[in-house]
């Protein structure tokens, strides 16, 4: 607090005498000179993690307005809005009062356009920020709990759009809402029992909507605030991260002031995806719910999706073949087990776990426990970038998979063809993906190398005397060689003995993986290969690396 | 084309690259993707429309139907199908087939209306079967989209989606997209079942019926989509598809802008 | 913390660095020099970029002006979506592209003027802050010094039946929350299994409620059916719930192509079937019906049955067969149920097996 006694300390300016008059009350000062001057890096890479942040915030606003509409009840009525086709339809309370908002309401359709729109930029920021956060590495000690809110924030963003979506009590939501319900039952024993309770008996029941409503509006947003607080929270204890570069070291932030520098283009940016929002919900349809008619078990319509980020788990149901090569439901001690349902539910909870713990996983392998404020440029880290890879496209054929249908119509050919080759990229694409992740890897960052070594093409073409013709290389300055050549890269680490003498098992492991992501690797240039490079005209091939298939460096 | 060259490195090529690709894409698909309609007034047949019918189907149709239309291995026998069939397949360019599929496509019609009307008298001689639906049956103003919406819901919005956009069948087959198709195929393939579409009968769902099931889908396709772009009325996956292209890009387009180097 | 960046020469040791990088690092050659932008160099630019900043921030205050115009300056006059009038919709469309494009133009105004600004007016020398060892080691000693002060004073250690019994009750004490939990749902599973079907109900289209002769089916066609005596059912007394157990997909094949096993020989009329539209994946309702290749597909996973062998599953991710609903006609030649299903419709539940037996046992 600023009232010491022996400082007196007399406000100058009107600015001045604001601080003081606050200070002297709640404080502030400390709040001020803490972040103030604050350095944050800059590259645009870093920003997703505002989108989220800003989307969540309209969320929020948006969803306010909403709710002042919005009838969370299944109490069945007669809809006598403005919308002729649904006009002396019976319909629960929920929808026509959301039929209500998008009709009656003047600028409820944007609201409700701005809100769904604005869900799924937030789930997507989050999902872009996940993936920036892996591929640079920024996960790394001392950050790993942080990764670990921000996976628990990437499920609650899941469950909050899926509740949300579910609102409407429309035609398309309530068949996701009995495909919930299914999964629920599939659960051995209590299944049943989680259904009857989410429905408050058979489904769909008259609860649910109710009970929907109150864990999207209060419990999850609650959650997600929380963890929003917990993780800015440990943002500002760690400082954020810096690509690699002149003048940035492990032990530096290199960057712009909070104040005014980076607060203007934070909070800018903030009216920014407020503005990029608006533009899509006042120009794009979404979700148009009066097209599905009230929730009825009887119809469905093709084309029956969930939103993109529950896409992944409709698809891994669509993947798996029920009764080929023979029936996946099967009975245990007279309890019947649908596999179909279970078993693609093991390999997506298998992933999120990986997810989950990856920071321990990566340590353990590459034996690496130091402090990282540096980040990795992806391709300074084949393997992880190569795991990514393989984690996405796992990922991705599952999402590619609950589009099945519209990719049959749209690109004529059949549906099951669709699936078959599907099931086959289930398998076969991560691996690929991997394999190929790591030699784009591997390519880049020799690529890298020329460049260091040789300069980048100038594309200009020189004739030599004796008729040769030759493009210039220039070489780099300093700054952009610093650039390219501060990384570190790992080595493998075979497998060690413990203090007993013994190998263990779980050694083995992570020999054999250390093995599998660091065999092939490509060190930076030192300044001697540089003086050799520019001694000779043409160099000899270098060999790098001391794995078993250590890679060669062409020119 | 030097100024070209030079600037093929700039941070932004790539992404201005993508951005052609997407709009040449979205153009090009727009393009491909126009419908054309087709219209065709209802009429009583005389024994002349019906003598020149056989003459164009003899030369037309018989090599997969039979000279009599009986069928053969190729396609089904025509007898008792209804003018109502006829004017449905020929009168949206689906017949004559250009080769066997999964099922017969929509094209450029190879006969003109009165061409079709013969066709149509000569199936109709062959056979009772389902008439051509007269102007009256078709007349959207008399029809209610309430019902229709309901009775579209219950009965058709599985397979052509609920906003009429159409979805997939097995094994290569779909259901079409019924915007943009007149009243009265709309009828006719309610009346006839084209395809494996399963027929709706008048026990099924009766004329007024089908009057309102028309009229709703009229509704939609008279009626722009309030919410602005209709995105295909595809449903959640063309919104994520949105999100992740051109929202995913806009979002990038500013980062990059707001974390570079004023010059 | 000893790490090759710091040029320090103590290194942590956990991981090998690559091959003698020790010796041959490039040195950090520090930031680069600041370039001055046109606006810190020229003060007609920075006027201009101030003008331009003015400008942006002008056009947020029209964009707000806009969002009103369209607010209360465009009247949507009429029913929305009508089959003939189709100006109010147009009108409504109209109004949500100005009221969104008035917020986006007062919204961008206000983000891009902001960001020009810091961007060509603000100074743009880059910042070096050090950062500091989370925690100094000597802190994290004192606060552990401190906590086991207060474990020592608190007793906790010492009088270890105190300590217990809090543990046992502190783990009871959150159990009668849970157990108001209980009356979220009832827990008598019979209700899965029985639909409105029973013998004699007959069978109606839907959303009609008018009843079906078995004349009226005709080769190739499909009726969405659910029972008579669900119609007089209200919302209130659950009709969702026994709707989504009831709904059937009603349809007329040629009886010479249909395999038909033993028990079910009198489960059809002349070739009409009737099949449970609850798909035994997860539920959704199973209506696309293909009159010629004769099978049935979902929209939703693409499980498709085989309508001429009873509906065993031969694509996608299903298992199980539709249940089939035994049906004939009445005096009046109405189509009506014989009994209802013969097993619970619907996906799979753990205890659905017990309740497939006795569902048998009470059929035969």
């Amino acid at each position: 607090m600023s009232t010491s006694t022996d400082f007196e300390y007399r406000p100058t300016t009107r600015t001045g005498r604001i601080a003081n008059y606050v200070d002297t009350r709640v404080g502030g000062s400390s709040i001020v000179k803490e972040f103030g001057r604050k350095i944050f890096p800059d590259h645009w890479t870093f920003m997703f993690g505002e989108v989220a942040l800003y989307s969540f915030v309209i969320l929020l606003l948006s969803g306010t307005f909403l709710a002042l509409w919005y009838d969370p009840t299944m109490t069945s009525m007669e809809y006598k809005g403005n919308y002729v086709p649904m006009q002396g339809v019976e319909m629960s309370g929920a929808y026509a009062s959301t039929l209500n908002i998008s009709f009656d309401i003047r600028g409820g359709l944007f609201l409700r356009q701005l809100h769904h729109w604005s869900a799924l930029l937030f789930a997507m920021a989050v999902a872009v920020h996940m993936l920036r956060v892996f591929f640079t590495g920024a996960f790394r000690r001392p950050r790993e709990l942080n990764w670990v809110v921000g996976c628990v924030l990437f499920i609650l963003a899941i469950v909050a759009g899926f509740s949300g979506y579910s609102l409407p009590d429309d035609v398309l939501s309530g068949n996701g809402l009995r495909i919930a319900d299914a999964i629920a039952k599939s659960v051995p024993v209590v299944g049943t029992y989680i259904s009857m309770f989410m429905f408050g008996g058979e489904f769909p029941g008259h609860a649910i909507i109710g009970r929907l409503y109150i864990v999207h509006v209060l419990i999850i947003p609650a959650l997600i605030l929380m963890m929003i607080v917990i993780h800015l929270f440990m943002v500002v204890v760690h400082k954020h991260t810096q690509f690699a570069g002149p003048g940035r070291t492990e032990n530096n932030v290199v960057g712009y002031p909070v104040g005014p520098v980076y607060a203007a283009k934070a909070g800018g940016f903030f009216f920014i995806v407020f503005g990029i929002l608006a533009a899509i919900a006042g120009s794009t349809t979404i979700n148009a719910i009066w097209n599905y008619g009230p929730y009825d078990p009887s119809p469905v319509q093709a084309g029956s999706q969930p939103d993109w980020y529950m896409g992944f788990s409709d698809g891994g149901l669509r993947l798996m073949p029920g009764s080929w090569p023979f029936s996946w439901e099967i009975n245990l001690f007279g309890l019947a087990i649908p596999l179909a349902i279970l078993l693609p539910l093991i390999p997506m909870a298998g992933m999120f776990g990986a997810m989950f713990a990856w920071p321990w996983i990566e340590r353990w392998v590459t034996r690496d426990n130091r402090v990282h404020n540096i980040l990795d440029r992806p391709r300074n880290a084949p393997f992880r970038t190569a795991v990514g890879a393989a984690g996405v496209t796992f990922y991705a054929v599952q999402m590619i998979a609950a589009s099945g249908d519209l990719i049959a119509t749209h690109f004529h050919v059949a549906v099951n063809d669709v699936i078959y080759w599907l099931r086959a990229l289930y398998f076969v694409g991560p691996i690929l993906a991997f394999i190929i992740a790591r030699r784009f890897c591997l390519a880049l960052q020799r690529k890298d190398r020329e460049i260091v070594l040789h300069g980048r093409e100038s594309g200009r073409i020189q004739a030599l005397p004796h008729g040769e013709f030759v493009e210039v290389h220039e070489p780099l300055d300093e700054y952009r060689r610093y650039k390219l050549v501060d990384f570190q890269d790992h080595q493998v680490q075979p497998a060690r003995a413990n203090a007993k003498g013994k190998i263990t098992a779980g050694e083995k492991v992570r020999g054999r993986l250390s093995h599998l992501f660091f065999e092939d690797r490509v060190s930076p240039v030192t300044p001697a290969e540089l003086e050799a490079a520019h001694g000779h005209h043409e160099p000899e091939p270098v060999a790098v690396g001391a794995g078993s298939h250590a890679s060669q460096i062409e020119k | 084309m030097k100024a070209l060259s030079q600037k093929r490195r700039h941070p932004m090529a790539a992404l201005a690259l993508l951005v052609m690709a997407l709009l040449l894409t979205g153009g090009l698909y727009a393009v491909a993707t126009t419908t054309n309609e087709a219209k065709a007034e209802t009429t009583t047949y005389s024994a002349q429309d019906i003598e020149e019918g056989q003459k164009l189907f003899q030369s037309n149709c018989s090599t997969c139907h039979g000279m009599k239309a009986q069928g053969t291995s190729s396609g089904p026998s025509l007898i008792g199908v209804g003018a109502s069939s006829v004017d449905f397949q020929v009168g949206t360019g689906r017949m004559p087939m250009q080769m066997q599929g999964p099922q017969a496509q929509v094209k450029p019609k190879q006969f003109n209306e009165e061409q079709t009307d013969q066709l149509a008298a000569y199936v109709a001689s062959l056979g009772a079967g389902p008439t051509v639906p007269d102007a009256k049956d078709v007349d959207i103003a008399d029809g209610n989209s309430a019902n229709g919406a309901k009775i579209f819901l219950a009965n058709c919005a599985m397979c052509h989606n609920a906003a009429g956009q159409g979805g997939a069948l097995t094994r290569g087959k779909y259901a079409p997209s019924l915007m943009g198709v007149s009243e009265k195929h709309i009828y006719e393939a309610m009346q006839t079942g084209p395809q494996n579409m399963p027929v709706f009968n008048d026990a099924n769902i009766t004329p007024d019926e089908k009057r309102d099931v028309i009229t709703y889908l009229k509704t939609l396709d008279n009626n722009t989509t309030v919410g602005g772009f209709s995105l295909g009325s595809l449903g959640p996956v063309s919104e994520g598809l949105f999100i992740w292209t051109i929202g995913l890009v806009v979002v990038i387009g500013f980062t990059v802008w707001l974390t570079s180097r004023a010059a | 913390m000893g790490d090759h960046r710091d040029g320090n020469p103590h290194k942590s040791g956990a991981v090998v660095t690559s091959d003698g990088a020790e010796l041959d690092q490039f040195p950090d050659p520090g930031l680069p020099p600041h370039r001055p932008r046109m606006t810190d160099v020229d003060s007609k630019a920075a006027k201009r970029a101030e003008h331009q900043v003015v400008l942006l921030f002008l056009l947020s205050v029209i964009g707000s002006v806009i969002f009103f115009v369209a607010y209360f300056g465009i009247r949507v006059d009429g029913p929305l979506y009508d089959a003939v009038n189709t100006e109010p919709t147009a009108q409504l469309r109209l109004q949500n592209l100005l009221l969104g494009l008035g917020i986006a133009l007062g919204m961008f105004g206000i983000g891009i003027g902001v960001v020009h600004w810091a961007r060509t007016l603000m100074p743009d020398h880059e910042i070096v802050e050090q950062r500091h060892d989370l925690r100094p080691e000597s802190e994290r000693a004192e606060a552990q010094s401190i906590l086991n002060t207060i474990y020592d004073e608190s007793g906790v250690k010492r009088r270890p039946l105190l300590r217990n019994t809090l543990i046992g009750a502190a783990v009871l004490m959150p159990l009668p929350f849970v157990g108001l939990l209980k009356d979220l749902g009832p827990t008598d599973l019979k209700v899965l299994r029985h639909s409105m079907w029973d013998e004699g109900v007959r069978l109606v289209r839907d959303p009609s409620g008018t009843p079906i002769k078995a004349s009226d089916v005709t080769l190739g066609s499909a009726f969405h059916v659910i029972p008579e005596n669900l119609t007089s059912l209200g919302h209130e007394e659950g009709y969702l719930n026994e709707k989504a157990k009831s709904v059937v997909l009603l349809m007329r094949l040629d009886p010479d192509k249909v395999n038909v096993s033993e028990g079910r020989k009198d489960w059809n009329v002349d070739g009409i079937f009737a099949y449970s539209k609850v798909c035994t994946h997860v539920g959704c309702p199973i209506a696309l019906y293909e009159q010629h290749t004769h099978h049935l597909l979902c929209p939703c996973h693409q499980s498709t049955f085989d309508l001429t062998n009873e509906c065993e599953v031969i694509f996608g991710p299903a298992s199980r067969p539709l249940p089939q609903l035994p049906i004939t006609v009445d005096s009046d030649g109405y189509l009506v149920a014989r009994s209802d299903f013969h097993e619970p419709v619907g996906p799979t539940y753990s205890q659905r097996d017990f309740a497939v037996k006795d569902m048998q046992d009470e059929a035969n």
